[in-house]
């Protein structure tokens, strides 16, 4: 016997019953586009919206959205919630280039004058193209974000070497946002019974939550060192990989996709860049 | 078995010493209460106890903390983290806010560890079980009242296995229930062997699970004894610090002239 041994004793490998379980605790996946792997739907969001940007014109952003998003969004089931998130979105920079470019742009074709500004073809052209690449972009976020739960993106970057700490602060920062909500809820309740108003008009509003500020952001700081000390406990930041419970499943047709998607954004750069491929309209 | 040797420690930017020369020895299997009024210096005994001060919070520690005859000065967190876990009065505080079920949170700690799934998963089990609260296993972490919440806390620590276990005011939130199980799983612990220190309030809950009381005031400690003689002492209460209640009954029997049979002398 190697007295040096460990001398925890093992435990019994997971029956099939344990698999099932622990592959219950992933985020669940209602629908095929849900179901694929995070990086799969990062992957597709990214070479969208680089695609719109580099090809430019109208039709290469159209077939973009035709062929990378619309389908996935069909398939999410989300279709009609994505279109109207992405142009509100979408909207309020759309209308600054709109009126940018409209009335700036130089151009040969006046359409219409208003005061001294001429709003030319050329540049209601340039905008539309702009306005285009832009809505590409937010339909193609905001597919990935819709379908994509948070915490199986983090795990999965994790699964492929992503450092745990890393890993760890990503995962905190997102559910931070909620748990700082709930306290400011709470501070601001606790400031209203004792008289604080935030009913009325919108400087009412504004100034109601002024006092709430400083309590919100000085007692999550508070809780900072606790926090840490809690999770030193816990053998948070023990160099080393980490053999998680879970993991997102990922299989050699997506990979192969994910490499497919890459190459052909490469291969459109290169040629674009290098004049073979000339501005599609 | 955890041992302070002349222990003294103040906080980084303080000059005052929090502790003063403390000399405490807890043996394996043995449960120490720690009593004491606020401020008094339980919760920085419970940091230099497990290690983390000042290896963690930093300040400075003359004297010595042994656990089981091994010095823990540099030691790192995560080495220590196995050696003596430490459970903290806010079980908001001792969320990881990573995890979507309470089966995850408990696991946290054993993952940490980089063990594999197989262990983690029969960690975690045991853990629940031992403070029955398998049925929460698929709760949301961030959606339990205060008393499962602590449960969990705790969970989460005994799923590290620790040779030895400090608790500081593990029972502050929980329901008599919930204190009552506490205290059981506690019990089952010293029986493995483990030292365990428990700082609390809740002086009947001592009264019933400790073998030995040690109370502190002004950083020093100020009685060290079995537990019947540190709780039945009437001076007990200077230190800010109310005897159980089977104390206090039978005073008040006597004052009032009457005899109980069978009640403490």
């Amino acid at each position: 016997m190697n007295p040096s041994a460990v001398a925890e004793p093992s435990a019994p490998p997971l029956t099939d019953a344990d698999r099932a379980y622990l592959a219950s605790l992933a985020p669940p996946a209602t629908s095929p586009y849900q179901r694929l792997n995070p990086l799969t739907k990062a992957t597709l969001a990214t070479i969208a919206t680089l695609s719109a940007f580099v090809l430019g014109g109208y039709l290469a952003p159209l077939a973009i959205l035709g062929i990378l998003v619309i389908p996935g969004a069909l398939a999410a089931g989300a279709l009609r919630r994505l279109v109207r998130g992405a142009a509100l979105v979408s909207l309020p920079i759309s209308i600054s280039v709109a009126l940018v470019s409209i009335f700036t742009r130089a151009g040969t074709t006046v359409l219409f004058t208003v005061g001294p500004f001429d709003a030319t073809r050329e540049g209601v052209d340039f905008a539309v193209q702009i306005i285009l690449r832009l809505f590409v972009t937010a339909m193609a976020l905001g597919l990935f974000g819709l379908t994509t739960e948070p915490h199986a993106f983090v795990v999965d970057l994790e699964r492929r070497g992503l450092s745990p700490r890393v890993a760890f602060a990503a995962a905190a920062t997102l559910e931070t946002i909620p748990l700082m909500v709930e306290r400011a809820l709470a501070i601001q309740a606790a400031q209203r019974a004792r008289g604080l108003d935030t009913e009325g008009s919108l400087g009412a509003r504004i100034g109601g939550v002024m006092p709430l500020v400083g309590p919100v952001i000085l007692s999550s700081l508070t809780e900072v060192e606790e926090r840490s000390l809690a999770l030193e406990v816990r053998a948070f930041g023990r160099p080393g990989r980490r053999d998680l419970l879970w993991t997102v499943p990922d299989d050699g047709r997506q990979r192969l996709l994910r490499w497919g998607l890459v190459v052909a954004f490469m291969a459109i750069l290169v040629t674009r860049v290098s004049g073979i491929l000339t501005p599609l309209p | 078995m955890l041992e302070l040797r002349s222990v003294s420690y103040r906080y980084p930017g303080y000059a005052r010493l929090v502790l003063s020369d403390v000399n405490l020895r807890i043996a394996s299997g043995e449960i120490v209460g720690l009593v004491g009024r606020n401020e008094s210096g339980k919760s920085t005994l419970c940091l230099v106890a497990s290690g983390l001060a000042p290896g963690s919070v930093g300040g400075v520690l003359t004297g010595e903390v042994l656990i089981d005859s091994m010095p823990t000065r540099g030691l790192r967190p995560f080495d220590l983290a196995q050696r003596v876990g430490l459970v903290f009065q806010n079980p908001n505080t001792q969320r990881s806010g990573v995890t979507a079920t309470v089966f995850e949170e408990v696991a946290l700690g054993p993952v940490n560890l980089g063990l594999p799934v197989a262990d983690s998963v029969e960690r975690t089990r045991w853990a629940l079980d031992t403070l029955k609260i398998e049925d929460l296993a698929d709760r949301d972490p961030a959606k339990l009242s205060g008393g499962q919440a602590q449960l969990v806390a705790i969970a989460s620590i005994l799923a590290m296995r620790p040779a030895h276990l400090v608790l500081d005011e593990p029972t502050a939130q929980l329901d008599p229930e919930g204190t009552r199980l506490v205290g059981q799983a506690l019990t089952a612990l010293a029986t493995t062997g483990s030292a365990l220190l428990v700082a609390e309030h809740k002086t009947d809950l001592l009264d019933r699970l400790c073998s030995r009381v040690v109370a502190v005031d002004g950083g020093a400690i100020a009685m060290d004894g079995p537990a019947a003689s540190v709780l039945g002492d009437p001076n007990f209460e200077r230190l800010g610090v109310e005897r159980p209640a089977r104390y206090r009954i039978a005073d008040e029997i006597s004052a009032a002239g009457l005899t109980v049979p069978g009640a403490i002398p």
